[in-house]
């Protein structure tokens, strides 16, 4: 028999308030304004739109202040705000060779049409904490130079004439996986394995990726090329029988370059790994290449030994939405769930008495967990189910108690 | 391999409009003088477009993420239509839009002298002063000569 506990209404509508309060903080200090995290937080902005997978940047700013910097939760905000809106449609896919490029790199090459332009960087930079922005002081403007207006092709579209570097695989496409459609179901595709990379945790991808240049899936990547920049989105728009220029967004395009050695159908060439992220995302964007090279593994023939090359590793893990879900869902009431643990434990606990030799056991008193006596809790033992956690992405059973909380 | 349609003269139009700021677009409409009586046919709402990206750059499409789309049409009285899809949520941007869409089919000369050419002009000088500003970032390697001879 369950006996349904309520409460916590006052109490949470009051913590609800304090939060509020908390979130202004002192009211003598003037409130944030939309515009002056996009303009002056804008990488956060950038982060909260990439892993919330929704382009806007007001939305990601009012994200940022209302869950107050906690950038995971600002992307929860933006996923959830997501499902409120109708789907117009797909765009035509984003052309990075057409970009309105604002930074652009390559580690390969050093003299390559276009050159190197290194754009608004902390590359080079010294790390150290610069007071006089604490002091609020003047910042110059930036230096213009007469732009030769040469064009900058992508890096690996240069290499690919020479047949070095395995070219992009184009194909007539019946269906591109849409993980906001359909479940998860392993194995993905590449289409399907990128849009998740793309909205995936960047600390998450950071750390696989670095996990394979030290040895877990080495794929010894160079960064063919790094390019941030606007590009144009269009939307083939039905009733008008035409595609519209939507505007521009900002991404960040990533070209690893990997050696590989061939195998029995495909010569020695370099091999190559995708990031492509909303905003201005560099070192995610890296990961990502990273990441999607190593998840290549399996297709390029490669052994798969490592966290990094295990795709439905990586990808059930990757989305921190998800991740904090479950691993925050840990501290609601489960009042229900472990009384039943904890008369389950002491069931076997009195078997283990029965059974072993007297002298080992602990001192009686502290074996009951909060010195409840046995008797108080008669409850009936549980079938045994696997501990929390095991089963990845599996829904906990939920009881009445906990439901009612 | 990029996919951009033979660009007619409305979709350049509509394009130059939606990459207006709406604060830009809502003076320009301001300063019309002539304001069209018309309806809302729809919208303005807002919706999601889901961004592709290909693989590589020039592979197999995928789903990058979505973007915020404001549409909206509207119809004048003297029976021109006119769209608008813009990327983020301002409404009235996309019915101004619409507006000057519809417009452009019926006094399409004020349209361009009044509006599409000045923002034109206003986007082409800020795409130059990014690149000349990225342009100053640009590295000039030179070689260092070690030793005597």
């Amino acid at each position: 028999m369950y006996v349904a506990v309520k409460g916590g209404e006052a109490a949470i509508a009051n913590a609800h308030r304090l939060l509020a309060d908390r979130r202004r903080g002192d009211r003598s200090v003037p409130a944030l304004r939309l515009d002056q995290i996009i303009e002056q937080l804008g990488l956060a902005v950038d982060r909260a739109m990439g892993e919330g997978s929704l382009y806007d940047r007001e939305l990601a700013a009012l994200a940022i202040i209302q869950s107050r910097g906690d950038l995971i939760e600002a992307i929860f905000l933006v996923r959830a705000y997501r499902t409120t809106l109708p789907r117009f449609g797909y765009s035509k896919p984003i052309d990075t060779a057409a970009m309105k490029i604002e930074r652009r790199v390559s580690a390969t090459f050093k003299d390559l049409p276009g050159g190197q332009l290194l754009g608004p960087t902390f590359d080079y930079t010294h790390r150290l904490l610069d007071p006089s922005i604490a002091e609020g002081a003047d910042v110059d403007e930036a230096v213009i130079r007469l732009s030769d207006d040469e064009p900058a092709p992508r890096v690996t579209d240069l290499l690919d004439h020479q047949g070095l570097i395995e070219p992009d695989v184009s194909e007539v496409q019946d269906e591109i996986g849409d993980l906001t459609r359909e479940p998860l179901e392993f194995p993905l595709n590449r289409d399907r394995r990128l849009q998740a990379l793309a909205r995936g945790d960047e600390g998450f991808l950071l750390a696989l990726g670095y996990s394979t240049q030290r040895g877990y899936g080495r794929s010894h990547p160079f960064v063919g090329e790094i390019r941030i920049g606007e590009v144009e989105v269009e939307l083939d728009i039905p009733e008008l029988g035409f595609a519209v220029n939507l505007g521009r967004i900002r991404v960040t395009e990533c070209q690893m370059v990997n050696k590989f050695k061939g195998n029995a159908k495909v010569p020695p060439q370099f091999t190559r790994g995708y990031g492509l992220v909303f905003g201005q995302a560099e070192r995610k964007a890296m990961a990502m290449s990273l990441v999607d090279r190593s998840l290549r593994a399996g297709e390029l023939g490669e052994d798969v030994n490592h966290p990094a090359q295990d795709e439905e590793f990586v990808i059930s893990h990757s989305d921190n939405v998800q991740s904090t879900g479950f691993v925050e869902h840990l501290k609601l009431p489960h009042y229900v769930d472990f009384q039943g643990e904890l008369g389950l434990l002491r069931e076997m606990r009195a078997e283990h008495e029965t059974d072993a030799p007297a002298s080992t056991l602990p001192p009686a008193g502290r074996a009951g967990v909060g010195g409840a006596p046995h008797s108080e809790h008669a409850a009936s033992p549980l079938p045994a189910s696997p501990a929390r956690g095991e089963v990845p992405g599996s829904i906990e059973d939920t009881s009445p108690a906990e439901a009612a909380e | 391999m990029s996919e951009l349609p033979a660009n007619t003269p409305r979709q350049e139009a509509m394009a130059v409009l939606s990459h207006a700021t709406p604060k830009r677009l809502g003076e320009l409409w301001a300063a019309w003088s002539d304001k069209p009586a018309y309806h809302k046919v729809r919208g303005p709402e807002t919706g999601l477009v889901m961004v592709r990206g290909r693989a590589g750059g020039g592979g197999n499409a995928f789903n990058l993420g979505e973007a915020t789309v404001t549409r909206a049409t509207v119809r004048l009285e003297t029976g021109e239509v006119g769209h608008a899809y813009c990327l983020g949520r301002d409404g009235d941007k996309a019915v101004q839009s619409a507006l000057f869409d519809a417009l452009l089919q019926r006094d399409a000369e004020a349209v361009e002298t009044l509006v599409l050419k000045p923002l034109r002009e206003e986007q082409a000088a800020a795409d130059a002063r990014l690149r000349d500003e990225t342009a100053a970032t640009k590295v000039d390697f030179f070689t260092m000569v070690r030793g005597d001879d």
